[in-house]
């Protein structure tokens, strides 16, 4: 080292010391080593292996009759899986979407050359209550979609909001027709 | 750590004087509980609501351990290891009603001490740091009773934690993946129980951590009292004990008479129904509520209906519910008023009043279905509240007239002596103190 150190405080005219070197690298090999502890002890509370495992399932649409709809559960939420009537698919097509709360068409939620299937999640979208309208003689509201009971939403046969406070359409899941009667959610 | 005039200990038998030099607890419980503590002579029973919520967290530890040993936090047999202990369990449905009311009465406690601290200043210099360890104390208290009610896992434990989890899905951008992390999953399931069993047990530990904190440093400045006006001298101060001990048992006697009636004859009372229905992911109840003690906060959280600002209406409620909490971080800021004590804040009195109708408004609108008119009412209590804090009450510190404060505690004391009954501020109507009798037998030697 040319500079100059005052052997009195073992200082640079600079005032470095040859000592900050060894605290800052000692203090940046702490900090390295405690930030590789803290991962593994945050990234645990993350979903585990056997939860991300059961995070996609296969659905058999065959048993499904028009106009019916089934419930499933899927990452521990229901999912609304309907077969439409062709009078209910033309009255989803007969709405102007831009007059709509959230715009899309129904063509938008489901899947090319499989517009009869419209899969959702059964979770309104207002609080997360569970709509009516999927199983067998329950209330479907004033659009013929689906209701929520808890604070009055209610959807139309493309599962969009129409009335009441919820601020978005059923949310349509990833999914992916495996054959005409099969799809893969997640 | 206390005032001059603070007798000082000495022991007197054998044992006592080898403790003094090796661990001195003798020494430590005489100078913060005992004779060693002068305490303001002029403490009310509003001054009981501490140690109660000390004696609360006792009963919700001791009885919450008990339960644990019975519980199991798996979402197969939860709710059955829970009608296990109410039918099974010897004394099971005695200490789990002990628990769950417990909860109630912890926060009803902590409430009441709260509303103590806000109308006699108590927030104020030099008991900053009191007031925010105090805060501290009721957010670690508002995370263990959510995650304990979510034990249960009957619908409204299951339902409550959906809505509660869901709240941390608004922050954008990130919120999603932070609602997975919190959940280890998609919905509330087994992960988020056990998770949420072992904070339960956690966290009461951690907040009796931060309790010892909090005496720490109420017992520097010690208490405030109803005057909200400085200790002077050795006049205006009692020991603690026996004084303060034998008040605080009496307050105690009455808390827990209350309590048994409770947990003996009303168990259910402040409970939902729904939460007797095991947890169902694909069924909602038709209202989903939280606890009581959540209600005023739940009522803002849902008072935001619609989108402003680029900000969707879940966010807004989100951010509102948890300033509502956080704005009382700043309240010793926020009101620069030198007088403590409401009875000589005219203004200030009549303000606080106002405030406790509005929590009570925003209670009774949490409690309800989200319809109208509890919507509207909540809307308009939740711009009240903030305005409260962050308008009226900084201007009202700031052109208040105070009334005319007395010289000391103990001229406070013994003019209230002279006029029988009612309160200080009464009898204090800027009329001068001199023209009061008694005031020249009050006069302490300063």
């Amino acid at each position: 080292m040319a500079t100059q150190i005052d052997p009195s405080t073992d200082m640079t005219p600079a005032g470095e010391r040859r000592r900050d070197f060894i605290y800052i690298a000692t203090g940046a090999f702490a900090a390295a080593g405690a930030a590789a502890v803290v991962w593994p002890l945050v990234d645990q509370m993350a979903p585990s292996a056997d939860v991300l495992a059961l995070a996609s399932i296969d659905l058999d649409l065959s048993a499904i009759q028009p106009g019916q709809a089934i419930k499933v559960s899927w990452r521990g939420k229901p999912v609304f899986a309907r077969n439409l009537t062709p009078a209910e698919i033309e009255a989803a097509n007969k709405v102007d979407v831009k007059s709509l709360r959230d715009p899309q068409s129904l063509a938008d939620r489901t899947k090319p050359g499989h517009a009869n299937w419209l899969v959702t999640l059964g979770v309104c979208t207002h609080l997360g209550c569970v709509p009516l309208g999927a199983g067998e003689g329950e209330n479907r509201g004033d659009f013929g979609g689906y209701f929520c009971p808890c604070h009055g939403s209610a959807y139309d046969t493309a599962a969009r909001v129409r009335k009441g406070p919820a601020p978005k359409n059923l949310e349509v899941p990833q999914y992916a027709f495996k054959s005409p009667t099969q799809i893969t959610i997640g | 750590m206390s005032f001059s005039w603070a007798k000082h200990y000495e022991p007197t038998t054998a044992l006592g004087k080898y403790m003094d030099s090796r661990l001195p607890i003798p020494r430590l419980v005489y100078d913060s509980l005992g004779a060693g503590y002068p305490t303001p002579r002029n403490l009310n029973y509003f001054y009981n609501f501490g140690v109660l919520a000390g004696v609360a967290l006792v009963i919700q530890i001791l009885t919450g351990v008990i339960l644990g040993m019975h519980y199991a936090a798996n979402t197969g047999i939860a709710f059955d290891s829970v009608e296990h202990i109410m039918r099974d369990v010897n004394y099971g449905w005695m200490l789990r009603y002990m628990h769950a009311t417990g909860a109630s009465f912890f926060f009803a406690v902590v409430y009441i001490h709260i509303g103590r601290g806000l109308y006699y200043g108590s927030y104020k210099p030099p008991r900053e740091v009191l007031w925010l360890l105090g805060l501290v104390i009721f957010l670690l208290m508002m995370a263990t009773a959510f995650m304990g009610y979510v034990l249960v896992w009957g619908q409204m434990s299951f339902w409550g934690a959906t809505v509660i989890t869901n709240l941390f899905s608004a922050i954008p951008l990130i919120g999603d993946a932070i609602h997975t992390w919190l959940l280890g999953g998609f919905s509330p399931d087994n992960a988020t129980l056990n998770r949420f069993f072992s904070l339960h047990y956690l966290l009461p530990f951690i907040t009796f951590g931060v309790i010892i904190l909090h005496i720490w440093a109420l017992h520097i400045p010690g208490s405030n009292n109803p005057t909200g006006i400085d200790v002077k001298g050795p006049q205006d101060t009692v020991p603690f004990h026996p004084y303060y001990t034998s008040k605080d048992f009496f307050g105690l006697g009455v808390y827990l008479t209350l309590f048994s009636v409770v947990v003996f004859f009303l168990p259910n009372m402040l409970g939902e129904v729904d939460n007797y229905i095991p947890a169902n992911p694909l069924s909602t109840p038709a209202h989903i509520v939280p606890e009581w003690y959540f209600w005023p906060f739940y009522a803002i959280l849902r008072a935001f209906t619609v989108d402003f600002l680029f900000i969707p209406a879940k966010l807004w409620g989100v951010l509102a519910m948890f300033s509502a909490i956080l704005l009382l971080f700043f309240l010793p800021w926020l009101d620069t008023s030198p007088v403590r004590s409401n009875n000589y804040r005219p203004v200030a009195k009549t303000l606080f009043w106002v405030f406790l109708v509005d929590i009570l408004i925003l209670g009774i609108c949490g409690g309800k279905p989200a319809g109208e008119p509890w919507l509207r009412l909540s809307q308009i209590a939740s711009v009240y509240y903030f305005a409260h804090f962050l308008i009226l009450l900084p201007l009202v510190s700031r052109y208040e007239k105070a009334l005319p404060l007395p010289n000391s505690i103990t001229e406070a004391v013994l003019k209230r002596q002279t006029h029988k009954g009612g309160p200080a501020s009464i009898q204090l109507p800027g009329a001068g103190l001199a023209e009061l009798p008694g005031t020249g037998r009050a006069q302490p030697a300063e």
